[in-house]
């Protein structure tokens, strides 16, 4: 028997996403639409008969969410797997849990598998806890001899004693997600994957739920661990894969290959001369923005200490202007707003700017003052009083921290995410 | 303990598929069990439903039918008993029927988070309808009862028949719910199928006023044959056994479970990904 529990061959995953090449078309001709759609009537009913699913859109498109994607990873291993938005990591999960099947290539897997994609999958509002425990144990892959034997130990971890005979819809969240994290927690196969589970809760329960994960670890069990929250995934795994455009970037140690993903990401550019819901006049326009990092030295970065240079490409078709304003506002993932950085105050920015041309605006923060999470900026100008560009919520700025530094642990758990104030406690 | 391997690979499932339906078979208690819990804990008159709507439906039937039309009875039967008979089959197959066409996208939470056979989840849609039959079934009892009316030996064939119905809509059950997950239109098919099915099936009339030369086509309907036999195991000998429709029937339904089936699982890959 080797000691080698997944082992990842040249795996590939194939989507189809279909086009509407209609909206592409300069003009539309009768000819065109009869001949397109009696070719999309053909093709859907042969995969219909087929038994095969059916693509809208005129013209079908591949799209590889994974591609070739090969790795091992040894017995009782914590292997942490990171990657940006879209990047393969939920697909990669997927398949491993036989939700969905590859298109190429192989994995073996050694033991048991267990894998959780979400808290509380199949946790029905009707039944009370009791029975939701049962229920989700047995979805989860439980036998039921097994779920009576740890059924107190559960009760006991989500901390609900008094209220196992109520039904869950009238549990507060905290507990509906405390008994969901319990059963998954009790888990023993030999393999465990695990999907973000630990950005739910508050601050205390998060920590119990990594106290757990490390048991699960140490238990000799592999574990394959998803997050974006980079403290977790430093302080759990001793190896770590990156994922991009679905490929293996990197694999490596945690440290090397957490650096090398804030890395890739500390510069960010949108364009934004497509964005939909603009106010103003329009004769200064934003036309792209730029996020940096400044000093990322070492493995340890926390963006509150590291500063922020957001830089901003605006056009102007009027000729020469002057004394325009420029502001950049920070609002929350879930649209508040937090704060805004006009140019006319702090210091107060005169400008002429002459020519049709582009030019760049740059705002530059000494320290990011912001917890870890997803803001959302908004763009604002204006000339003489008269609005010329608004954009809201546009673009994401996405703060991570990766640090052992306890207060920066601490801080990646806060419970409401806002601005960082530097201060100071005398007690 | 020996450390199981488990290999994922293209196509590699389907072989493994009938032995992988037997190793979720728990899940399979777990998910009825929860269906049959829920649906009687939502509702306030939860068996009082079950009993009235087939009973009401019944009193209909035989007035319209029985005594308006005067439609006759299998042999000597009494009209209402026929119309329960032809009516308990009828109920199971109805609900079944949309409950398990509804079942895949009523668990869609289910389906795209954790791997299992999704055969499971219309089957089990099915024994819950299972239950409400076996609550309208005590009614049958009571109104032999009241009419004095002994069953023969033949009662004993009716898990038989039970069987047959539960293959019977297992198969479009199967067809539906597959294509419901693509086209959600297809769940409108069903109240269609169901509100007609109940006239064109033989519930509210006894097949026999079927003319003897279009009986056969009749049966090209399986729920046909699952009535007849459903009235010849309750009624016994006060109502013949068509024979040539009753295979009729069985060849309907096992191509219809031929078609599910194919269907279902050249889709069922895909269920994650389009749900």
């Amino acid at each position: 028997m080797s000691d080698i529990a997944i082992k990842v061959e040249g795996l590939s995953k194939v989507y189809f996403v279909g086009h509407n090449i209609s909206s592409a078309e300069r003009y539309t001709a009768l000819r065109d639409v009869i001949a397109r759609n009696v070719r999309n009537l053909t093709r859907k009913t042969r995969d219909m008969l087929q038994g095969r699913p059916i693509i809208q859109g005129d013209e079908i498109e591949e799209f590889w969410a994974l591609k070739d994607v090969s790795f091992e990873i040894k017995q009782g291993e914590t292997v942490g797997i990171i990657g940006s938005n879209g990047a393969g990591k939920s697909t990669l999960l997927k398949i491993l849990s036989r939700i969905t099947e590859p298109t190429k290539g192989r994995i073996t897997l050694q033991g048991r598998v267990a894998s959780l994609l979400e808290v509380g999958t199949g946790f029905h509002p009707e039944l009370t806890g009791r029975e939701n425990i049962f229920l989700n144990g047995a979805i989860l892959g439980m036998a039921r001899a097994e779920i009576q034997r740890k059924f107190d130990e559960i009760v006991s971890f989500a901390e609900i004693e008094s209220f196992l005979d109520t039904p869950v819809k009238r549990y507060s969240s905290g507990m509906y997600v405390r008994l969901a994290f319990a059963v998954a927690a009790h888990l023993e196969p030999e393999i465990l994957i695990v999907d973000e589970v630990l950005a739910v809760g508050d601050a205390q329960f998060q920590k119990k739920c990594l106290g757990k994960m490390n048991e699960v670890a140490k238990a000799g069990r592999t574990v394959l661990f998803v997050s974006h929250q980079m403290t977790a995934i430093m302080s759990l795994c001793q190896n770590t894969i990156l994922l991009a455009d679905g490929r293996v970037r990197t694999i490596g140690t945690t440290e090397n290959v957490v650096t090398e993903y804030l890395r890739s990401r500390q510069t960010f550019y949108d364009d934004l001369t497509q964005a939909p819901r603009r106010a103003g006049e329009g004769n200064v326009r934003f036309v792209g923005y730029r996020v940096k990092r400044t000093d990322l030295s070492g493995p340890a970065i926390g963006a509150s200490k590291s500063g922020l240079i957001v830089e901003v490409d605006l056009r102007s078709s009027i000729g020469r202007i002057e004394d325009l304003l420029v502001s950049i506002g920070v609002s929350s993932n879930i649209g508040e707003f937090l704060f805004s950085c006009p140019s006319t105050i702090s210091p107060p920015t005169t400008n002429i700017i002459s020519g049709n041309d582009i030019f760049t605006a740059r705002l530059e923060f000494k320290s990011a003052p912001l917890s870890p999470g997803t803001y959302r900026l908004n763009f604002y100008c204006e000339l003489r009083g008269t609005v010329q560009d608004y954009l809201t919520d546009v673009g994401a700025l996405d703060i991570e921290y990766a640090c052992r530094d306890e207060g920066e642990d601490l801080l990646s758990s806060l419970r409401r995410k806002g601005v960082l104030v530097d201060y100071h406690w005398t007690i | 303990m020996p450390i199981k391997t488990l290999i994922i690979e293209p196509g590699l499932a389907e072989r493994h598929y009938w032995r992988d339906i037997w190793h979720y078979r728990e899940l399979f208690h777990v998910l009825a069990w929860r269906d049959i819990t829920v649906r009687y804990k939502q509702t306030v008159i939860g068996l009082a439903w079950a009993i009235l709507q087939p009973l009401l439906t019944m009193v209909v039937f035989t007035v319209i039918f029985g005594k308006l039309a005067k439609l006759p009875s299998e042999g000597e039967a009494p009209y209402a008993l026929m119309v329960f008979a032809g009516m308990l089959p009828w109920q199971f197959f109805a609900t079944s029927l949309s409950s398990a066409s509804q079942s895949l996208i009523g668990n869609a939470n289910l389906i795209s988070k954790v791997y299992f056979p999704r055969l499971i989840v219309p089957t089990a849609a099915i024994v819950v309808s299972f239950v409400d039959f076996l609550v309208s079934f005590t009614i049958l009892l009571a109104m032999m009862l009241w009419y004095q009316f002994l069953p023969s030996w033949q009662i004993l064939t009716l898990p038989l028949f039970v069987l047959m119905a539960a293959l019977a809509v297992l198969g479009p059950g199967l067809w539906i719910t597959s294509l419901n997950v693509k086209y959600r239109d297809f769940r409108y098919v069903i109240p269609f199928i169901v509100s007609m099915g109940l006239y064109v099936s033989p519930v509210g009339f006894s097949s026999s006023v079927i003319p003897e030369q279009w009986r056969l086509l009749y049966s090209v309907n399986p729920v046909v044959g699952v009535i007849d036999g459903f009235r010849w195991a309750i009624l016994g000998d006060e109502a013949e056994f068509y024979w040539s429709g009753f295979v009729m029937s069985w060849g309907v339904i096992a191509f219809f479970l031929w078609l599910g089936i194919r269907q279902f699982r050249s889709m069922e890959k895909s269920f994650a990904d389009l749900i």
